[in-house]
């Protein structure tokens, strides 16, 4: 289908973003790379009565390091990540999600920003960013705030930004020197949304995790930061230290039914991506990995 | 009352000063205003990879681009490609493996095939599945799309040697 018909402003800077958002709360929506705005407008799940056009605001497009902080800004592309030598070697853990996002013409388009204020549950850069300890930087009517990433997302494409107010960067922690990281998906065509994904961001010393952050998505109503794999840090991952860790994974996991998969497949799913996720960041083969868990 | 909004671009080297309502997207624009019907229309929300086309060398889905969002911009269509001679070898090699069969998505897999070999001057077939994965052909089964994009790199790569 066609989108209904709607106004259009072309927003030339941050100031003037934020006075049209001001002047048309609910009823104007933020365009940014449109990949997922567009769609939602043809299938008429939305109709805004005005689009506010923010791709031409160049503030927004840095990639930038500031002493141990990673800044990128909302404009950034999936591609932009992609090939960025800042982003591989400071977030790689954002350089194998990306390659899982949609496919090279959408990655030409897409941002990092819309991705995460549209903060659809099975997209991938929502549960990076939960994984990494990033913080969303958002400025509106009253000044500049940060939410850290684990807060801001509060559903089913919601989150904690207000209609008068622009996601303009995220900030992430840049990776220690024993850091590593995890990435994968489970997905019916690649580029495809995932049935259920994983991002993990480790710290490892003399064999064991001294950190792991392990975020799932496509898995409930927003990305999900694992309790469970609490249980793996600071002890030697045994087969049983492991399996304890799964079984109180699959507790903790509340996921949908739809078409793609029932809630028993995702949960099996997840348990998989787990024990891979543990096998490879260790770097030993591991029964669990790949068949049953 | 919503206004018509005054844009200009480049299309297939062509200037274009024009005016279009900001719900009119890419794929019609350059099908409905400027009679360029290579471009073709799938699913109209971003699925299929029918409507491929390039803005600013890069491709994108040109069913979800507004045409307010090109202005300024160089568009290439497939109408383009083929005049210049840019994709004749990869079109022969779609002909003589059988790469198509009603055509319909045959624009947009030239233009991602086209995108991935500009990149990429000996991608595997791993490679190339990867690169089309957004473009749907429910004719081939896909493994002759394949061959034929395979063929086309082993051939450029000779020529140049």
């Amino acid at each position: 289908m066609k989108a209904s018909a709607f106004s259009y402003a072309r927003a030339t800077s941050v100031v003037g973003a934020l006075e049209l958002l001001a002047g048309h709360g609910e009823r104007a929506k933020v365009l940014s790379g449109g990949q997922s705005l567009m769609p939602a407008m043809n299938l008429r799940l939305i109709a805004p009565e005005l689009l506010v056009d923010i791709g031409g605001i160049a503030e927004l497009r840095d990639i930038a390091v500031r002493g141990d902080t990673l800044s990128i800004g909302a404009l950034t592309r999936h591609v932009d990540l992609q090939r960025s030598p800042e982003i591989a070697e400071h977030a790689p853990l954002l350089s194998d999600a990306i390659t899982h996002v949609a496919h090279p013409a959408i990655r030409n388009r897409g941002t990092v920003g819309g991705s995460l204020a549209h903060a659809d549950p099975a997209s991938e850069l929502p549960a990076c960013m939960i994984a990494l300890e990033g913080s969303i930087v958002i400025q509106g009517p009253e000044g500049e705030r940060r939410v850290p990433a684990a807060d801001f997302f509060k559903g089913i494409c919601e989150t904690d930004l207000s209609a008068q107010e622009l996601l303009v960067a995220v900030e992430l922690p840049v990776a220690r020197a024993n850091s590593t990281h995890f990435f994968d998906e489970f997905a019916r065509r690649h580029g495809d949304y995932a049935i259920v994904g994983m991002a993990a961001q480790a710290r490892m010393h003399a064999g064991m995790f001294t950190h792991l952050r392990v975020a799932f998505f496509a898995i409930g109503d927003r990305p999900v930061l694992s309790e469970a794999a609490q249980r793996l840090v600071d002890v030697p991952v045994t087969h049983a230290v492991l399996d304890h860790a799964l079984a109180a994974l699959g507790d903790e996991l509340d996921p949908p039914e739809d078409q793609q998969a029932s809630a028993s497949m995702r949960r099996h799913l997840a348990k998989v991506l787990m024990a891979r996720a543990v096998s490879a960041l260790l770097g030993r083969p591991h029964p669990n990995a790949g068949v049953s868990a | 009352m919503i206004l018509p909004i005054s844009i200009s671009l480049d299309v297939n080297g062509e200037r274009i000063d024009t005016q279009v309502l900001p719900r009119l997207n890419l794929a019609d624009f350059l099908r409905e205003q400027l009679q360029l019907t290579g471009t073709h229309i799938g699913c109209e929300h971003g699925v299929c990879g029918a409507c491929t086309v390039r803005v600013n060398g890069e491709i994108v889905r040109s069913c979800l681009m507004l045409a307010v969002q090109v202005h300024g911009t160089s568009v290439q269509t497939i109408e383009g490609l083929s005049d210049s001679g840019e994709v004749a070898d990869l079109q022969a090699a779609f002909r003589d493996r059988n790469a198509l069969q009603c055509g319909y998505c045959t624009p947009g897999m030239l233009m991602a095939a086209q995108d991935l070999l500009m990149q990429e001057a000996s991608p595997d077939r791993e490679r190339i599945r990867e690169h089309l994965s957004g473009n749907y052909c429910r004719c081939t089964g896909y493994q002759a799309i394949i061959d034929a994009v395979e063929s086309t790199a082993l051939a450029r790569a000779g020529q140049r040697q």
